[in-house]
């Protein structure tokens, strides 16, 4: 059984249906890159897998439960996969530290004590350990989205969504990033993630993923899709990308 | 002009002006704390509660904000107890403060929850926490950070309009001072007296208030 199992997911806003009918199957371990061009619907289907936009059609399971739009399934949901934003999101008010054992406290009510040592263990991983009572302002972009990476992997979590999380950063914080991302992969962290970082997709990703007009167009490991694109649509992709 | 300027008697008074300084502060401290309560619940109902809710909320917010203090104090203390809800003057002044701060507090605080990014939402519901965990932990206090300045002025507005409960015999400051002017027939030097006092209150409160955001609010919001 997969992971994640995405079966005939279709979404709508309104007239517009952005996704129409995606299957993908993950494996435990994988590292999934969905590339495309701007609304070929690779976020929505992220924001799916995690049950913040609702899917109209189809299904997605995780781990063999299935996702119910009903918030007690969502909590359950939500525990196994963590999310990680383009925008990093991370709360303002609180210090990076505070930012990582809030949820752990609310959410799965541990004790402060345990959830402060988890929230040190969690930045050190990122490579954060020192900026512990750091406020988010106090903080580059990159080392933002590491307190944003640290927090998620503080649920711990069985898979990890990313979604475009370099997009907003300066070129030169990009591999800091990356850095720490390729380390939970090597770990053997299962991650979707939608990029634009090409040459990561094709170094670390297992599978590639190229969405197109609301739809898998291609998939397959990297250097099959990188190196020998069938269709006319991913050729010009990676085309313009390149 | 042959009025004779005399603030002599003030000596005299000073246990009734202080009787009346001390219910005033009081009606603002209970009247702001709950009222912000209440402003803050009615925010939340406004901005992310259940649809039911709503309504019900914006009629009192309206109700309130469209008719006069002193008519709704005079319909608590002299209007209910025809429903048998009979109170003295004070939890009646006190009562009229919440419900009044509330409305106007709901407002201000729900133009700062209406502020908040979207991401921050979904930050908290991609963390597991339920919609409400989430405006507790994550939304409220920036919200609360981003009006805190219209939020003070309002709570200083509810402080100066306690003047009114000295019409329901409420012993506050302007009681005091109507005691005093109708013993002593010395309108100016009294009422001169009672300004200066409530323009003292009211910058204190607002260094307060002020003090109380540096507290709460540590950083700056960043957006």
């Amino acid at each position: 059984m997969s992971l994640i199992e995405i079966t005939e997911v279709k979404k709508r806003f309104g007239d517009n249906e952005v996704l129409k009918g995606i299957n993908i199957d993950v494996e435990p371990g994988e590292v999934i890159a969905i590339i495309g061009k701007s609304g070929s619907g690779k976020s929505t289907l992220l924001r799916c897998i995690n049950g913040l936009e609702t899917i109209d059609d189809g299904s997605i399971s995780v781990a063999g439960a299935q996702l119910l739009p009903d918030e007690l399934h969502l909590k359950a949901l939500r525990l196994k996969v963590g999310m990680i934003f383009q925008g990093f999101n991370l709360f303002p008010h609180l210090t990076a530290g505070r930012n990582v054992m809030l949820s752990q406290m609310v959410v799965k009510k541990t004790p402060k004590a345990e959830a402060e040592v988890m929230a040190k263990k969690m930045l050190e991983r990122v490579g954060l350990g020192h900026k512990f009572d750091a406020y988010p302002d106090q903080l580059s972009g990159g080392q933002q989205q590491r307190v944003a990476i640290a927090r998620a992997l503080a649920m711990q979590p069985i898979a990890l969504l990313c979604d475009e999380i370099t997009s907003a950063l300066d070129p030169e914080l990009v591999n800091e990033v990356l850095a720490v991302v390729k380390e939970l992969a090597s770990e053997g962290m299962t991650l979707l993630m939608v990029t634009h970082e090409m040459r990561f997709a094709r170094d670390v990703c297992s599978r590639v993923v190229f969405m197109h007009q609301g739809r898998v167009h291609e998939i397959g490991p990297p250097e099959e899709v990188f190196a020998n694109p069938k269709t006319p649509e991913l050729k010009q992709f990676l085309g313009v990308t390149h | 002009m042959n009025y004779a300027f005399d603030f002599g008697w003030l000596a005299d008074y000073w246990p009734v002006l202080l009787k009346g300084i001390g219910i005033t502060v009081e009606l603002t401290l209970v009247g702001g704390a709950l009222g912000v309560s209440l402003g803050i619940a009615c925010a939340w109902a406004r901005a992310l509660g259940p649809g039911w809710l709503k309504p019900i909320v914006a009629a009192y917010v309206e109700m309130i904000r469209n008719t006069p203090f002193l008519i709704q104090l005079f319909f608590i203390f002299f209007g209910l107890p025809a429903l048998g809800l009979r109170m003295g003057e004070l939890p009646a002044a006190n009562l009229a403060m919440v419900i009044n701060l509330g409305a106007y507090g709901c407002e201000i605080i729900r133009a700062g929850i209406q502020a908040t990014p979207r991401g921050q939402f979904e930050a908290g519901a991609s963390l597991g926490m339920s919609r409400i965990q989430t405006f507790w932990y994550v939304v409220l206090v920036p919200a609360l950070q981003r009006i805190w300045p219209a939020l003070s002025s309002q709570i200083v507005i509810v402080m100066l309009g306690s003047a009114a409960v000295s019409q329901i015999a409420a012993e506050d400051l302007t009681f005091a001072a109507n005691f005093i002017q109708s013993r002593t027939f010395r309108a100016f030097e009294t009422y001169f007296a009672a300004t200066l006092i409530y323009l003292a209150l009211a910058i204190v409160l607002r260094q307060l208030l002020r003090g109380l955001g540096w507290t709460i609010f540590p950083r700056r919001t960043a957006r």
